[in-house]
């Protein structure tokens, strides 16, 4: 009933939005903060009060929806869901409070588009039968759609197609896997689209989802519908196209959370569907039994060297998080207890630390309305408080010690290195290049000489402070007390790890 | 059950005895009428359309659904199967008089015979959707065929109407041509016009030997030319965009969506009782025949409508991609595939014509039909921009609408049956589509209106209707009745 009512309120709170009157625009933004505020009190709550110590899933609500084909309105929370719905439930009014001065037309509009995509990205954390889980996540595709193309930058619409295109291009691909997932769950009558009956079925030897052919198939098909979204090279080049071009919260929201919806359903579906199809990906013989780990490899290194080269300060925060995904992708392909401990807490450090330099961005951007690098210099002078907020983000996501991003990182690497000698010492020239660009971004923005146009600059002011402190001391906490987030979800990965475990 | 004989058979024909009556006196109040108020003539045809409505119900809840009746000594049938359909096409006839109300490109001196061939043509359409046999099929085909040609050519005073009108006869003389031939040929083989014993006596025949599987490929493909010419499948579909562009626009939303749920009605009735018999289809592969059939039709009407400038005409060819999807689950013609259709159609219904409506309500102030029209509506009229970017969305297939739930249960149906390339096709197809419908968007949405914004009103009359077609184009998908519906429909086509 919690989780129903923190996935519903957003919707609710649409509702009440479009009710509105359209001159009210105080009201609309006060009304749609209070509808993202009570989420993340009861994310909070749920957060809490959930059982550390077990791996099963809690708050279930099982309930039939569509009986003719035995889907249900089946949800519950493990240790990875809930921290990433703490974490959308987290961005949720932070992105509210980001809009506040900066979206000029039509506000009631986007408040309501922003509600709906909250409703998609929470329902999908916790819809745990397949259908569902697909109704949510196409969910979120339309809001977006419209958020970049109404409020974003000068190439708004072709940014906007383009993700709608190559998104809706990975879920039919899904879809068809997933239709097919359902064809050989039983017998006409006894089909299911339920997720842990799912995942029974596909280790019960000699049932027809657990056939090795069957397996890899339907994992290519969920694969690159979850490898747009993450994105996975070379299915990558819509995002920075969107990020540039959407506005400030939104960026937030697609790096923070859509690029997560990825990468978990990789875990939730992928993995521990698909154990099989797994292990031909990552540890079968020759070229396919690497190619998981290559990917994530090109991510990290080929989304570094991009952004390295990047002269906008919003394209480079885009490819890094290519580059950060990376990790992930790694992580995950070494399928032992840290590589998949690091590739989670690296989705929900990078939704942390993304968001906060896409919220910087912003505030540059509010302020001088352009984003180019090289014309800055010397801001540090000028606006102390944004440089220091800045620096902190910066080495976080450049991955200093003591800072949350260096956690995930090393335990990703750890975890590769085991499986993957080769690709993870390559790996780590990511680190390095990460580390190059983001040094001499703040070379060059905020140290030398001023440029006499931003004489007049004001400092960053009181509503955006607001937004990047929770996110800051988020990255200070668990860079030095990681085990706050990992003790959420150990269990669920031991859990996963057993159901990887096949002969 | 023993079939009725004619005078029996009436009181189970009241539904369509009804239409007729109501046409008449549609004719005869234009005649009297000295002003020729249009107002009164469509709401007349209106309150037909409900008589008929209630007709069908009570018909259908006395008799029907105790099991088929057969009427007339086996010419028609009243069956679940019928009822679903008839209730579809009274509900499109319904719209299309409600819109032709609205249209300010009608001639209101003409509107008098209008509404009356509109209620002829359902009438038409309701024999399509219920005969059983040869002859029957052939003159209901035609009685709504005729009638559509008047129909589309029924803006006088325009050139491209007139065009539209004759490109529709010269085709359709064709298609029906070949169609009868082919009819002829069946009759010949089996010697009894009745669909029910085709399959019967063409299994007998092959098994013995004394009729070739090429003839019955032959016949089966000349009666698809028929049946094609109606639901535009490709290669019969070259009428089906200048026709669309031609015709007033409720016609053609009237064209898209009844001729090609009683197009479909007829072909299911048809394949399902008259070739459906797994000897049948093992003899003669129809299947992978309407399996290429369909993935032609949706690819080539998606790829055409790319570059489409005129709405109405880029809905033409998007109506023929439709055909395409919904031609899928007649492949093979499971009970699945035949439930996906019929689900496929109800969608299809509310969203099709919901978004034909804002077509009219933007002709009606813009005066075009171009995409240009459309630039800045949702900052002129945001309502009818949302409700139409739910049409656009829903008839791509995306989630939450039920274009989606539609669609998802042809590919399910596709897929149960191994055809994993058709279904392929079929995604892929919805991806192209989505390029298209979203230009339109596009329009609305994203780009300016130029000059200062005007707000165009509407009346509360136009928001009622089309939230009639927005409410369940969001909704359909989530309930459970409309999935037992079409499985209850289907169950009673006699499958051998």
């Amino acid at each position: 009933m919690l989780l129903s009512l923190m996935i519903f309120l957003p919707l609710l709170g649409m509702i009440v939005v479009l009710l509105l009157p359209r001159e009210s625009e105080e009201l609309v933004k006060r009304v749609t903060l209070l509808f993202t505020l009570i989420p993340l009190a009861l994310a909070v709550a749920l957060f809490v009060s959930y059982d550390r110590s077990t791996a099963g899933t809690q708050y279930v609500v099982n309930v039939p929806w569509i009986q003719a084909f035995n889907i249900q309105y089946h949800i519950g929370i493990d240790g990875l869901s809930v921290t990433l719905l703490l974490l959308t439930a987290l961005l949720g009014p932070i992105c509210v409070i980001a809009s506040w001065r900066n979206i000029e037309k039509g506000i009631k509009a986007y408040m309501a588009l922003f509600l709906l995509l909250e409703t998609g990205m929470l329902g999908f954390f916790a819809a745990l039968d397949l259908f569902l889980f697909y109704v949510f996540f196409e969910l979120t595709l339309l809001p977006m759609y419209f958020l970049i193309g109404i409020w974003g930058g000068p190439r708004r619409e072709y940014a906007a197609i383009k993700f709608f295109l190559y998104t809706l291009f990975g879920s039919v691909l899904m879809l068809i896997a997933m239709i097919a997932v359902y064809l050989n769950s039983g017998a006409p009558g006894a089909r299911t689209f339920d997720i842990p009956t799912l995942i029974t079925l596909a280790a019960t030897a000699g049932h027809a989802l657990n056939n090795l052919d069957f397996q890899i198939w339907v994992f290519v098909g969920f694969f690159i519908g979850f490898a747009v979204k993450v994105p996975i090279f070379p299915f990558h080049t819509w995002l920075p196209d969107a990020h540039v071009e959407a506005p400030t919260a939104i960026s937030v929201i697609l790096a923070g959370i859509l690029l997560k919806m990825g990468t978990y359903g990789l875990v939730r579906v992928n993995m521990a569907m698909f154990p099989q199809g797994l292990d031909f990906f990552c540890n079968g013989m020759g070229f396919w039994g690497n190619s998981l780990a290559l990917l994530g490899f090109i991510n990290i290194v080929y989304g570094s060297f991009c952004a390295l080269a990047q002269t906008d300060f919003k394209k480079l925060v885009a490819y890094s998080s290519i580059g950060h995904m990376g990790f992930v992708i790694l992580g995950l392909a070494a399928r032992n207890d840290s590589g998949i401990t690091g590739a989670i807490l690296q989705m929900f450090n990078h939704g942390v630390i993304s968001a906060m330099l896409f919220l910087l961005v912003g505030v540059l951007y509010d302020r001088a309305h352009h984003r180019e690098i090289n014309g800055f210099g010397g801001l540090g002078a000028k606006m102390p408080v944004y440089t220091g907020i800045t620096t902190l983000a910066f080495m976080a996501s450049l991955g200093l010690p003591g800072l949350s991003g260096f956690v995930g990182e090393a335990l990703s690497l750890l975890g590769a290195y085991d499986k993957f000698k080769l690709l993870t010492i390559l790996s780590t020239i990511g680190i390095v290049v990460g580390a190059a660009y983001f040094l001499w971004t703040l070379q060059r923005v905020f140290l030398g000489t001023l440029n006499p146009k931003y004489e007049e600059l004001p400092e960053i002011n009181g509503r955006e402070i607001l937004t990047l402190v929770p996110l800051g001391i988020l990255t200070i906490v668990l860079g030095v007390w990681p085990n706050f987030a990992i003790d959420m979800f150990r269990e669920s990965v031991t859990n996963l790890i057993g159901v990887l475990q096949i002969n | 059950m023993q079939p009725l004989s004619n005078i029996e058979s009436l009181l189970y024909f009241s539904p369509e005895i009804l239409l007729v009556i109501f046409a008449a006196a549609v004719v005869l109040l234009d005649l009297v009428m000295k002003d020729r108020n249009s107002f009164a003539v469509a709401h007349l045809s209106l309150a037909g359309c409900v008589c008929v409505f209630a007709a069908v119900l009570i018909t259908h809840f006395s008799f029907g659904d105790k099991g088929p009746i057969s009427l007339f000594l086996g010419m028609i049938q009243l069956d679940a199967f019928s009822s679903f359909f008839k209730i579809l096409l009274l509900l499109a006839t319904a719209a299309t008089i409600l819109f032709s109300l609205r249209s300010e490109e009608l001639d209101a001196r003409l509107k008098g015979e209008y509404y009356a061939l509109l209620l002829a043509i359902t009438l038409g359409m309701f024999l399509m959707t219920s005969s059983t046999n040869l002859l029957m099929i052939f003159i209901s085909l035609e009685t709504v065929s005729l009638t559509s040609y008047i129909l589309a050519g029924f803006l006088t005073h325009n050139p491209r109407s007139s065009e539209a009108a004759f490109k529709y006869i010269t085709y359709g003389a064709v298609a029906s041509g070949t169609m009868l031939f082919g009819l002829s040929l069946l009759f010949g083989m089996v010697g009894s016009g009745d669909v029910g014993q085709i399959s019967v006596r063409l299994a007998e025949l092959l098994a013995s030997g004394e009729v070739a599987p090429l003839a019955v490929l032959i016949a089966i493909t000349f009666v698809l030319a028929g049946v094609g010419y109606k639901i535009a499948s490709v290669p019969f579909h070259m009428w089906s965009p200048d026709v669309y562009e031609g015709a007033p626009i409720p016609i053609t939303a009237f064209l898209s969506v009844a001729s090609k749920s009683a197009g479909f009605a007829l072909f299911i009735r048809f394949f399902y009782s008259g070739f459906g018999s797994s000897e049948l289809m093992q003899a003669v592969d129809w299947p992978l025949m309407l399996a290429i059939v369909s993935a032609l039709t949706m690819t080539v009407g998606n790829l055409a409508a790319l570059p489409q400038q005129n709405v109405k005409r880029l809905l033409a060819y998007s109506s023929i991609a439709h055909g395409g999807y919904l031609l899928m689950g007649g492949v093979l013609l499971t009970s699945e595939g035949i439930g996906a259709i019929l689900f496929y159609l109800v969608v299809y219904l509310f969203m099709n014509l919901g978004a034909f409506y804002v077509v009219v309500l933007i002709a009606n102030e813009e005066g075009s039909e171009m995409i240009e029209g459309y630039r800045g509506l949702a900052s002129r009229a945001p309502l009818v921009a949302w409700a139409m970017a739910i049409f656009l969305f829903s008839l791509t297939g995306i989630p939450p609408f039920a274009g989606f739930f539609g669609k998802w249960l042809l590919f399910a149906a596709v897929l149960e049956q191994g055809y994993y390339w058709l279904a392929l096709v079929g995604l892929l197809n919805s991806v192209v589509s989505l390029y298209y419908y979203a230009r339109i968007v596009k329009a609305m949405f994203l780009e300016d209106a130029g000059e200062e914004i005007t707000r165009v009103t509407f009346s509360t009359g136009t928001f009622a209707l089309l939230s009639v077609f927005v409410i369940p184009t969001i909704l359909i998908g989530f309930l459970n009745i409309f999935y037992t519906l079409s499985n209850i429909s289907v169950s009673v086509i006699p499958m051998q």
